[in-house]
């Protein structure tokens, strides 16, 4: 039997970093393959060269035995290969029917008199909606259907396409159990009906269930594909970690105190974060990790206040707070360095010294009259700027966008190191730099505990927390799942913590 | 402009030498064309292009440089200059502000209608306000020593309260400036229109009036042949206009440059969400700066209303896109995070001048509508193609 695809050797890279390297999988007809891998492993990547979303830089692929080159997401579309997305790609203002036809409505008449065959749209999408039971008119405004009914509706459209292949990209994150259940119903009969399917989930026993294959990734490479009775959930994790951190952290040069910086306790929004208590100390770096959607930007955002919680307690600064906002926390010494460097850290088309005085600008501001003292500005930032060595053109007239991604990260980092802080929440500060850039960034993170400061270090990535926290506290589904101290720090069980495979003792016992 | 460069950036020439000597041995290949690009990257390029057009345009009308055309072009720019400044710091916000012409409309006619001193029965008792704040003794402020002061701070004030409705509509309902301001355009015009019945009102007392031309520095050209020199021929050329108009758009221009609330406005129009994270008080700047665009209308009302000598309700019209057409010329950007006053200055200079060029050659209105709207589409291109060449020049 030949596979319905088959890459052979496939290869693609982002700007010299290898995303996928040299990768061979197969999937057969009448087949589920379960992908895994962790977050940058590159599932995604790999699926979008089967997609035709990016093209590979070497390597090939087969198609129902043919070969297969998409240029174009509509080539994939039109060998019918479905993709559905993580984030999904339906139009919220458009109708199910219309989001399910909008590749090619049906038509009458002919010529530029050809019209929409509204009948013929309604009884088409009424049969593929039954087909996955969703009880709904094809009529409906997509915005009001919920997440799991909007993933029915793209498995509706592949199931209109006639597609052979589907591709699954983390369907069930935002979905009930329930909703969850039906999906695995219909992705079964699909396999009956002999079709091929890509599974690519974070929740291994889910895949464990519902695969006949599984392979795994990391960094790039295929670790293995082999079928899922070989498996189970202790070796896909420990596949998944595979080598040891290497040195590429600076060593810590300071021990956190018992001083208390900033306590949450019991923090909540429906459906969002729960119950989430965290201390950070003096002199201390606490590392949170989480899987995407796992609530941990929600809940740093909650923190420094750019979002509100429903209930809890933020104590911050000799203060009890239950609502709090950006201003406020810049007041009690927080910081907080975004995920997103070009959406929330960065005036991109402003020069770089007025970026990094941002923060602090008041405060080099006569009393009276609002007015600048330039010099002192400059001064102070060119200070903070040679502490952080940026290197840069003049900084009053160099625009932000013109530097590299390490140094764009150095503004932010220097922007809040200008305003003095005491606790810096950090979510992904070394996202999308280069490994130079990366040792900078977690040297500073080491010199602000040493310096006093108490650092809230988010990221997906599980290495650099180890080698850079005193403490990582896992966060699931929004809530903290797990604790960790530097002692007991073990990649694979901090990652069980994360998937909820809770076998052994080590979570919760050492509280937050 | 290299010495310019060279002294603004010393880094640069540190760390770019090469490339400074390649660009100078481009320079010397082409000098004509070195020159015209320098030209074009300056900041005070629609300056010079003001002059070269007054200039070539003087060889063929040389009306156009009799010194009673030029101090009557100066006089038309003060007020347009004055309502600039406030559109201006809308549009570094990355805003829109289309109620001005309005704003100018309403704070017009109630000023007038304080002040004036007659009113006419038969055309002004369909006024609403008729028999209450006006009467056939005129308003109620006639008469009064203080009448011209109250008046202007009556204007100012209404004018300074509508801008900071529009502000308080935009941060506190997240309505889109274009919708808030819109509506107010139409609101207030038409408040103004209701207030008046329609009519312009006139009998303002003489002292308002010197606000609109009273002369501080005047010339007079030609030979004196009799002792006395008839007050037309002597030419106003700083006048109380000027000195309003030209204070506030140095005092804005200071707020701008220098304050701590001008950086957050640039903040803000550049990317608001990241100026909130790094706890900006966008909310609260942009309220401000609506406010005062309409206080700089209410100045721009009173200048007009003095120097037509009438309450005006129909002042506005069809003054937003010479506003904000001079505004878009002088460099500053719709999509904010870009503008300057002395570029706004430059705009309304280029912008009456072609006004005057336009109408020397007898064209009819129509046509020079149409022109000026060519002048501004014009203009946002020129516009894009130099911050294209600045942006190559510095990665160079």
């Amino acid at each position: 039997m030949t596979p319905i695809l088959e890459t052979q050797n496939l290869s693609k890279a982002f700007f010299g970093i290898a995303a996928v390297q040299d990768v061979s999988i197969q999937v057969g007809q009448g087949q589920i393959l379960g992908l895994i891998g962790q977050n940058g492993a590159g599932k995604s990547t790999l699926m979008n060269l089967v997609g035709g979303v990016v093209q590979p830089d070497s390597g090939t692929m087969l198609y129902q035995g043919k070969p297969y080159a998409p240029r174009s997401p509509a080539d994939a579309t039109h060998a019918r290969i479905a993709f559905i997305h993580q984030e999904l790609n339906l139009f919220t203002n458009l109708t199910i029917a219309e989001n399910i036809f909008i590749e090619g409505f049906p038509t009458r008449g002919r010529g530029p008199f050809r019209l929409i065959d509204r009948a013929a749209v309604r009884s088409q999408s009424r049969a593929v909606l039954e087909e996955v039971g969703l009880d709904l008119s094809p009529d409906m405004v997509v915005d009001r259907l919920s997440p799991g009914e909007r993933q029915l509706v793209e498995i509706a459209k592949a199931l209109y396409l006639d597609a052979s292949l589907i591709i699954l990209d983390e369907p069930t994150t935002s979905l009930t159990t329930r909703e969850t259940d039906k999906l695995f119903g219909i992705m079964r009969r699909l396999r009956q009906q002999g079709k091929a399917l890509v599974y690519i989930s974070h929740i291994l026993t889910d895949v464990l269930a519902i695969a006949d294959q599984i392979a795994i990734m990391r960094d790039g490479l295929l670790v293995t594909q082999e079928p899922a009775e070989n498996f189970d959930v202790n070796r896909m994790i420990a596949l998944m970690v595979g080598r040891s951190i290497e040195q590429l952290y600076p060593p810590r040069t300071s021990k956190p105190s018992r001083e208390k910086l900033l306590e949450l306790s019991g923090i909540s929004a429906r459906g969002i974060v729960q119950d989430i208590h965290l201390t950070i100390h003096q002199g201390e770096v606490v590392g949170l990790f989480g899987l995407m959607g796992s609530g941990r930007t929600e809940l740093a955002r909650m923190m420094f206040g750019l979002d509100t919680f429903e209930q809890g307690q933020i104590a911050v600064n000799g203060s009890s707070l239950t609502r709090t906002s950006a201003r406020q926390s810049i007041r009690n010494n927080v910081a907080f360095v975004t995920e997103n460097r070009r959406e929330e850290g960065l005036l991109m088309n402003i020069n770089i010294a007025d970026n990094i005085a941002l923060v602090s600008l008041p405060s080099f501001a006569a009393a009276l009259t609002q007015i600048i003292k330039q010099r002192d500005m400059v001064d102070a930032v060119q200070q903070v700027a040679g502490a952080l060595q940026l290197k840069s053109g003049n900084i009053v007239v160099q625009p932000a966008k013109s530097l590299s991604g390490g140094n764009q990260q150095k503004v932010v980092v220097a922007k809040w190191l200008l305003s003095q802080p005491t606790v810096f929440i950090m979510d992904e500060p070394t996202r999308g730099i280069d490994v130079g850039a990366k040792y900078e960034i977690y040297s500073i993170i080491d010199q602000l505990a040493a310096g006093g400061s108490g650092v809230l270090f988010i990221s997906s990535e599980l290495e650099e927390l180890m080698g850079m926290c005193d403490r990582i506290l896992v966060m699931s589904r929004g809530e903290i799942f797990g604790a960790f101290t530097r002692e007991e720090f073990d990649q694979e069980a901090i990652l069980r913590a994360a998937f909820r495979e809770t076998s052994n003792g080590s979570n919760g016992s050492n509280g937050a | 402009m290299s010495t310019l460069d060279d002294r603004l950036n010393p880094a640069a020439v540190r760390i770019m030498p090469v490339a400074k000597a390649e660009a100078a041995s481009r320079r010397a290949e082409r000098p004509l064309l070195a020159f015209l690009r320098r030209v074009l990257l300056s900041d005070y390029f629609i300056l010079y292009l003001t002059i070269f057009f007054f200039v070539v345009a003087s060889i063929f009308f040389p009306t156009l440089s009799a010194p009673g055309n030029i101090a009557n072009q100066l006089s038309n720019m003060w007020p347009l200059l004055a309502v600039a400044v406030g559109q201006t710091f809308v549009l570094i916000l990355g805003g829109i502000d289309l109620s001005v012409g309005s704003i100018m409309a309403v704070t017009s006619v109630v000023g007038a209608l304080f002040i004036t001193q007659t009113l006419d029965a038969p055309t002004f008792d369909k006024s609403p306000l008729w028999g209450t704040l006006i009467s056939d003794q005129g308003g109620i402020l006639a008469g009064s020593p203080n009448a011209t002061l109250i008046g202007v701070i009556v204007m100012l004030l209404l004018g300074t309260l509508i801008g900071l409705w529009n502000g308080f509509a935009i941060t506190r309902f997240r309505m889109a400036p274009f919708m808030v301001t819109l509506v107010s355009m139409i609101f207030f015009s038409a408040l103004a229109l209701w207030l008046t019945a329609s009519r312009n009102i006139s009998g303002l007392p003489e002292d308002f009036l010197v606000l609109g031309k009273g002369d501080i520095i005047s010339v007079y050209l030609g030979p004196k042949l009799t002792p006395d020199i008839a007050r037309r021929d002597i030419l106003p050329m700083v006048t109380y206009p000027f000195v309003i108009a030209v204070g506030l758009a140095v005092v804005a221009q200071f707020i701008l440059s220098r304050t701590v609330f001008g950086r957050q406005m640039f903040s803000i129009g550049t990317n608001r969400r990241a100026s909130e994270v790094s706890g900006v008080p966008s909310r609260r700047v942009m309220t401000l700066v609506y406010g005062f665009s309409g206080f700089c209308a209410a100045v721009s009302a009173v200048l007009y209303s003095a120097r037509l000598e009438i309450g005006r309700p129909s002042l506005g019209d069809g003054l937003l896109m010479d506003i904000i057409g001079a505004a878009v010329i002088g460099g500053t950007s719709l999509f904010g995070g870009k503008g300057s006053i002395r570029g706004t200055f430059f705009g309304v200079a280029f912008f009456v001048l072609l006004l005057n060029i336009l109408n020397a050659m007898r064209l009819s209105p129509f046509v020079i509508d149409a022109i000026k709207g060519l002048v501004i589409l014009v203009a946002a291109l020129l516009d894009i193609t130099r911050t294209r060449l600045i942006n190559r020049e510095q990665r160079s």
